[in-house]
């Protein structure tokens, strides 16, 4: 044996209720590296990772760590060992402090080892914290954080606990570049103390910058092992989905002519939005840009009705609407897919059938009351199929399909409705190559259609590749727009960063 | 000390300003309507029928909190107040000793919940829905349904009515009885467990987000039947202070109790939902409870109508919180 193995798993089986996740899986992982493992959503690969970390137990296969075979039932066992996992969805308590979360299960104990010390919890956390150079309290409501910052508390509980082994699943979904920066830099010095690093993304661009080694899954198998220096984007999208994938181009069009589908004036709420002015046309697909925490979510939430607003007019096809609840909004055209699809996109515990129909459930029923069982099958089926929801079938719950998957759900219920103007508010989080194509796709696909589009991402060339027009927001306000010609990254940036003078 | 009373008046608790307001509001109303309301002794009646809903009242906001509910607690006093009666009366225990093995007798019960609630994975409603079934049941068999005086035992009476506090050289009149004290401690030791321990912030953390303590390797199940633990032998201290007050085990009585203490911890702020709540919170809820029924009782209102307002306040009191915490 060449170098020594911290984790070697083979020939890994786990099967779910209906779903073979993995079909005899391998992965290895070396002190000291940074081991990236990517595939389509639902290849497998947070399964096989949870496997790894105590939280599922494997159907059949080996586990060796250290060469010394372990079999891990519960995640305090593989904390023991030295494995840590930050996990692709947060897992926080809102009701706790920072600092409570991190060190939930491992608290310091003063006098007589009977009572908390909490001073000392405070203390450890704020420093972890400051090691991430994360401006949060440590005694601050953890519920009452972005998701960036809890991002950032959830990765300084992982790495409180030293761990030779650390996971980490797609911990970049909500982060900024800044923050990005941070973590890559963290990540370095656990390398250079000899911790095995497994990172998932489906960022394509954070593999060649962080990732020595790239292992690709495809349906629950191993597809092959690369050095990053050696391959290329193109080898390890098509290991991934299996095909070549046709780039999108976009169409210089300008859309001035058509006939304005929604304008927004003098929107107001709060300093969360400042005076919010622009037009949206049919057949139009309007990029909103900006950093995390722009007010790009606000807007839509204030059009959608969500939020209550203190001041501000909608127009819908010229003619002004009362938006006062997101039915309102709906009534009128408008659909929102939200960023944040387990608070508020979709309800988890229920199938995927009942989720897609769940915004129609009007056009569904026999005398306004009996459901049609029929109908409902065959346009989730049909959805299936057109969005390649990967699942077993329409009555498997929400909480079973892999991230991506859950995204396409919303998506097509959304599309269901039949809106005018739709919002897609980082449409393509956590969501692979492949599905992301199909993403930009549907989106191009329905503004042809006439549809009227505001696409939000913090993904610049997404925003870039696809909009027709790019408004960019800062600070709650609405920092300059630009036509698909003239913008460019370092444009979009620059307006993006562009306080107001009075700050 | 200091941290105690720091600890009863943490950023936590201020939330509960608006019930302690509107609990001082009730009274200076009654103290207006009624020259009878604001008399020594009839403020010492409100403490001591607080007493006993209060206790209960801390035992199921543990288990609130953590996301559950206990709907044993009424009946399960009982079966305490009778185990005491057994312990004392039929087995000749020091009484110090029956009360011991009392609230063992509680903390059984709780842990009994708190395995089919964690391992059995039954819903809290029904496994102490069927738990409160049983505690009622066992109350009436081993008592044979009648009662079981103390009247005996010396010293069991005074366990509650008796008065080592007494402040009439200061204030005529001002002599706390014991239960009140008991009830007061049972607060300030709950509500160091619930802030400053490990257990008290399980608590909070099953409430909040169950799956993410499993995932930081904590033994969920296990902490779980430990709160139900420690609420059962609270509810011991309840049964305690009931029976040591009517100096007899009273089979017949508890079922009801329950609400009423779910009552004055939601009123105090405990919310529902799990992650949330106070010691001192319900205690004011506790408070708010009896008062009002006191004070409508002194100005005559019929006792049926008394139930209808305590229905009325006890949804004013949550949708005032709801408001709250929508700012
Ligand atoms: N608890 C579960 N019960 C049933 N099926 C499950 C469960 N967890 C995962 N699955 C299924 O197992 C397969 C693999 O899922 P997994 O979450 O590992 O995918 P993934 O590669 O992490 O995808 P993504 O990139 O979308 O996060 C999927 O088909 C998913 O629906
Ligand atoms: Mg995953």
């Amino acid at each position: 044996m060449p170098e020594s193995l911290l984790v070697r798993i083979e020939d890994l089986h786990k099967s779910f209720p209906g779903v073979h996740a993995l079909k005899g899986a391998r992965f290895d992982l070396r002190p000291g590296e940074v081991h990236a493992l990517m595939g389509e959503n639902g290849a497998g690969k947070s399964t096989l990772m949870k496997v790894l970390a105590g939280i599922y137990t494997r159907d059949s296969g080996t586990v060796l760590l250290d060469g010394q075979p372990i079999d891990i039932h519960t995640p305090h066992q593989a904390q023991k060992l030295g494995i840590g996992i930050i996990h692709q969805e947060l897992n926080l308590m809102n009701h706790l402090t920072a600092a409570q979360n991190v060190f939930i299960g491992r608290e310091p104990k003063g006098l007589m080892g009977l009572f908390l010390d909490e001073k000392k919890l405070n203390d450890d956390t704020a420093k972890l914290l400051a090691m991430l150079k994360v401006d949060v309290d440590p005694k601050t409501l953890i519920g009452g954080l972005t998701v960036a910052k809890q991002q950032m508390v959830e990765i300084a509980k992982a790495l409180s606990f030293e761990s030779r082994v650390l996971i980490m699943d797609e911990p970049t979904a909500a982060l900024n570049d800044a923050e990005i920066d941070e973590l890559f830099r963290i990540i370095r010095e656990l390398k250079a103390k000899g911790v095995g690093i497994v990172y998932i993304s489906h960022k394509m661009d954070e593999l060649k910058r962080i990732s020595d080694r790239v292992t690709v899954m495809r349906d629950g198998e191993y597809v092959g092992t690369l050095n990053t220096q050696e391959a290329t984007m193109e080898q390890v999208i098509s290991m991934m989905v299996g095909r070549p994938l046709q780039n999108y181009v976009r169409k210089d069009q300008n859309m001035d002519a058509n006939p304005v589908a929604l304008e927004v004036k003098g929107l107001n709420r709060g300093r969360a939005l400042r005076d919010i002015n622009f037009k949206l046309r049919q057949g139009e697909i309007l990029g909103f840009a900006g950093l995390m925490g722009a007010g790009r979510t606000e807007v839509a939430r204030a059009v959608f009705g969500a939020d209550p607003v203190d001041s501000g007019e909608i127009l819908v096809k010229g003619k002004k609407v009362t938006v006062k609840i997101p039915r309102d909004a709906v009534q009128a055209g408008i659909g929102y897919l939200s960023e944040d699809r387990k608070r508020y996109g979709l309800a988890l515990g229920m199938d995927v059938q009942a989720n897609t129909v769940m915004a129609t459930i009007g056009r569904f029923l026999h005398l306004g009351t009996f459901l049609k069982k029929k109908p409902m099958a065959d346009v989730a089926e049909k959805y299936i199929n057109t969005l390649s929801i990967k699942t077993p079938s329409q009555e498997q719950l929400l909480k079973f399909l892999s991230g991506g998957n859950q995204q396409k759900v919303v998506i097509a219920k959304w599309l269901l409705r039949d809106c005018d103007i739709l919002f897609f508010d980082e449409p393509t989080r956590g969501i692979d190559v492949g599905a992301k194509f199909e993403i930009y796709k549907l989106i191009q696909d329905l503004a042809t259609q006439g549809k009227a589009i505001v696409m939000i991402s913090s993904e610049l060339p997404e925003v870039l590749r696809l909009s027709h027009r790019i408004v960019v927001m800062c600070e709650g306000r609405i920092t300059g727009e630009l036509s698909a010609a003239e913008a460019t990254q370092e444009r979009i940036m620059h307006l993006a960063t562009l306080r107001s003078a009075a700050m | 000390m200091n941290t105690v009373i720091k600890n009863l008046f943490s950023a936590k608790a201020r939330q509960k300003v608006l019930a302690f307001a509107s609990l001082v509001l009730m009274i200076v109303i009654f103290a207006v309507l009624s020259p009878n309301f604001f008399q020594m002794d009839n403020l010492i009646s409100i403490m001591l029928s607080t007493a006993v809903t209060g206790v209960l009242g801390i035992a199921v906001t543990f288990v609130i909190i953590t996301g559950g509910i206990d709907l044993a607690i009424g009946t399960l006093m009982t079966l305490t107040a009778v185990m005491a009666g057994v312990f004392i009366g039929y087995w000749n225990l020091p009484i110090w000793l029956g009360v011991l093995a009392a609230m063992a007798t509680g903390a059984v019960a709780g842990t009994i919940s708190g395995v089919l609630v964690a391992k059995l994975k039954l819903p809290p409603f029904i496994a102490t829905m069927g738990i409160m079934m049983i505690a009622k049941g066992l109350s009436l068999v081993i008592s044979g349904a009648k009662p079981i005086y103390f009247t005996k035992y010396e010293g069991y009476n005074s366990i509650s009515n008796g008065s080592f506090i007494d402040f009439s050289f200061l204030v005529p009149g001002l002599i706390i009885p014991n239960a009140v004290v008991i009830f007061f401690g049972v607060g300030i030791v709950s509500s160091i467990i619930l802030n400053k321990t490990v257990l008290g912030r399980y608590t909070f953390g099953l409430g909040s987000n169950e799956e993410a303590v499993r995932l930081s390797g904590v033994n969920v199940d296990r902490w779980k039947v430990a709160i139900y633990a420690l609420a059962g032998a609270i509810v011991g201290i309840a049964g305690i202070l009931i029976s040591s007050r009517l100096n007899s085990a009273q089979p017949a009585l508890g079922q009801g109790y329950e609400l009423d203490a779910i009552a004055a911890a939601v009123i105090g702020g405990v919310s529902l939902s799990g992650g949330e709540g106070t010691i001192l919170g319900t205690i004011i809820g506790a408070f708010i409870m009896s008062v009002l029924i006191n004070g409508l009782r002194i100005l005559s209102v019929p006792q049926e109508w008394q139930t209808v307002v305590s229905g009325l306040i006890v949804i004013f009191a949550v949708y005032m919180d709801i408001l709250r915490r929508r700012k």
